[in-house]
């Protein structure tokens, strides 16, 4: 019997499910726009109510009084729209980066675990070597030929992601080559691509796909820290990151504008955590009745 | 002996590749290092010169050999800013970092070890779980999320501490170790949660062996066993994950150097970077690889130290 998942997967799924959705239709919220600035609002508290010029359909300036949720930033700006329109980003590169990641990493990883050797052992000097570069200098000169858009970074980032696959992928297809399944395929006579095709990489998905989920986490996190270092998309274009480090200035006074995104950004990673672990833990359990 | 040799040649090659990388990627980036260093108002006549003087003009591949030789020698050039050597302007720095990476290695052993061991011992327990739970929480906060909640409460709210800045050791060693304290704590606070992961499970596994129990018949206290018995076996996966974070660390480091305005190698390649001081930048590439390699050319001799069964296969997972 599988034990069941704890509480917190339900409600790291549910919380997932708010941010993806939100990102998702966050053009259809009647949220006022990320860029919008009330200068009469600056630094307010969470709950505070301003006033924004909207134009109707006749091109008429229309004054609204809007409620700003969580309180608005040093430039007047809702932390709110900010934060829903800021999620796209982390999310996008959080989920573009790894896939390709995966693709690249998880091949190079299976091939150097099935045939070792002389093949195996340069894929695993490329991965060192792609280590030791320090992945700052990296993503600098993709954002600088490339310009600092959201394609380029998740690219970049999706780059420097192939070592943690590649080595994951490797340990996973060492532990199945030597198993049953594998030599009886071999003497069959199967082509020895179509082995690692066929019968290594369906085995092998799972714990690779579990395994993704906590570099989404580690992705977020290293996207929220090139925006702090003001490395990652331009303004006025909002990101985590980029709203805790433009907050930091006013942390004495309006602490809400750094922590309340520092808060919505350590949930979502630790989400991403709980599920990458709870499925992991689930699929050791797999293996062990096998 | 061969072993070892075979890893030498290995590692100098890694290192080569990194800085062979470096040059071609530096020397791609779009912008004319000539034209930053003379300004706007400068006639081609004048870019054209220190293009010549730099040696600008030379292919690429021979660039790259005479940088190759001099950092051989130990001179990595100056920087096209302040004229700073290099070599110089790294050294000066390489104290606070380490220091950094000291104290922050210091708090999270201190944090990891005895943790392990706890929820490893009591394994399933309400201890256990708290520990794990405290543990995943710590994981999925990142390092500068960490430097703000701790700028925020201990500088701004509490003022136990200074938020930002640094004093040199030669103005006193307390006052020295407390610019140190947010900036290790950060760091920290996130590096302990693997290597107490990876301990509690070696651990579970080790209490488990048959000497164990003999050790315990014999009337050993519960502490001295774990101590004294179980945890070097326990450590192999430990100090591999540990070699790797300390390789990491100074990548690490340079978010927190950033936040807490110290200045290291982080700081100073972050500078370099805005001001497209690539001389510079190339200097701190190579410490940061060759430290990266280097550490872990070190892990992996230990391992060997540790466990003589790896001796001989070639350990690489």
């Amino acid at each position: 019997m599988p034990e069941k998942l704890p509480l917190s997967f339900p409600l790291s799924l549910a919380w997932l499910i708010l941010v993806i959705s939100c990102a998702l239709f966050a053009d259809f919220l009647p949220l006022p726009e990320y860029d919008h600035m009330d200068w009469q609002n600056i630094s307010s508290p969470p709950g505070s109510v301003g006033e924004i010029t909207i134009y109707d359909s006749s091109g008429q300036e229309v004054k609204k009084s809007c409620r700003y949720l969580l309180g608005t930033d040093t430039m007047g700006r809702d932390i709110f729209t900010r934060l829903v329109f800021g999620s796209r980003v982390s999310l996008a590169i959080g989920l573009i980066a790894p896939a390709i990641g995966l693709l690249i990493g998880g091949f190079a990883g299976m091939i150097a675990g099935f045939f070792r050797g002389k093949l195996g052992g340069s894929i695993m000097t490329a991965m060192d070597i792609i280590l030791a570069f320090p992945g700052l200098v990296f993503l600098l000169a993709v954002t600088f030929n490339f310009g600092r858009s959201l394609t380029s970074l998740a690219v970049a980032m999706g780059m420097l992601t192939i070592p943690a696959f590649c080595r994951v992928a490797r340990a996973n297809t060492l532990k199945l080559a030597s198993r049953g399944f594998v030599t009886s395929a071999r003497m069959t006579g199967q082509n020895e691509m179509k082995i690692l095709i066929k019968e290594i990489l369906p085995n092998i998905l799972a714990p690779m796909l579990s395994y993704a989920l906590f570099i989404i986490a580690g992705v977020i996190i290293v996207e929220g820290a090139l925006s702090f270092l003001s490395l990652s998309v331009l303004p006025p274009t909002p990101s985590w990151g980029g709203i805790i480090v433009e907050g930091k200035e006013a942390l004495e006074i309006a602490p809400h504008i750094s922590l309340i995104p520092a808060c919505v950004m350590f949930l979502t990673v630790l989400s991403f955590n709980l599920i990458g672990d709870a499925l992991m833990n689930r699929i050791d359990e797999q293996r062990r009745q096998l | 002996m061969k072993q070892l040799a075979k890893r030498l040649l290995r590692l100098a090659f890694v290192l080569i590749a990194v800085t062979a990388l470096t040059f071609i990627t530096l020397d791609l980036l779009p912008g004319d290092i000539a034209e930053y260093m003379t300004g706007d108002e400068s006639s081609l006549e004048d870019i054209e010169a220190i293009r010549e003087d730099l040696g600008l003009n030379k292919n690429i591949l021979v660039r790259y050999g005479e940088w190759l030789k001099n950092a051989a020698r130990g001179d990595l050039g100056k920087s096209l800013r302040t004229e700073q050597p290099v070599a110089e302007a790294i050294l000066s720095r390489l104290p606070v970092t380490l220091e950094l990476i000291a104290i922050s290695l210091f708090i999270s052993l201190a944090l990891a070890v005895p943790a392990g061991i706890l929820s490893a011992y009591r394994e399933g327990t309400w201890i256990d779980k708290t520990l794990n739970c405290i543990a995943f929480s710590g994981s999925s906060i990142p390092v500068f999320i960490m430097g703000i909640l701790f700028i925020y409460l201990f500088a701004l709210k509490l003022s136990w501490l200074p938020a930002t800045g640094y004093i040199p050791l030669s103005d006193g060693f307390f006052a020295n170790i407390k610019t140190f304290i947010l900036p290790g704590l950060s760091l920290g606070l996130v590096e302990w949660v693997p290597l107490m992961r990876v301990l509690r499970t070696d651990m579970i596994a080790t209490l488990k062996e048959d000497y164990i129990l003999a050790a315990r018949a014999k009337g050993h206290s519960a502490f001295y066993i774990l101590f004294a018995h179980a945890l070097r076996p326990s450590s192999f996966t430990l100090i591999t994950i540990l070699g790797l974070q300390i390789g990491h660390l100074i990548s690490r480091a340079l978010i927190v150097e950033m936040i807490f305005a110290l200045p290291g190698i982080g700081r100073l390649l972050v500078n370099a970077i805005y001001g497209r001081d690539f001389i510079i930048v190339q200097g701190c590439v190579i410490v940061i690889a060759i430290s990266y390699v280097f550490v872990n050319f070190i892990v992996d001799i230990l391992y060997a130290l540790l466990d003589p069964r790896i001796r001989q296969e070639n350990a690489h997972a």
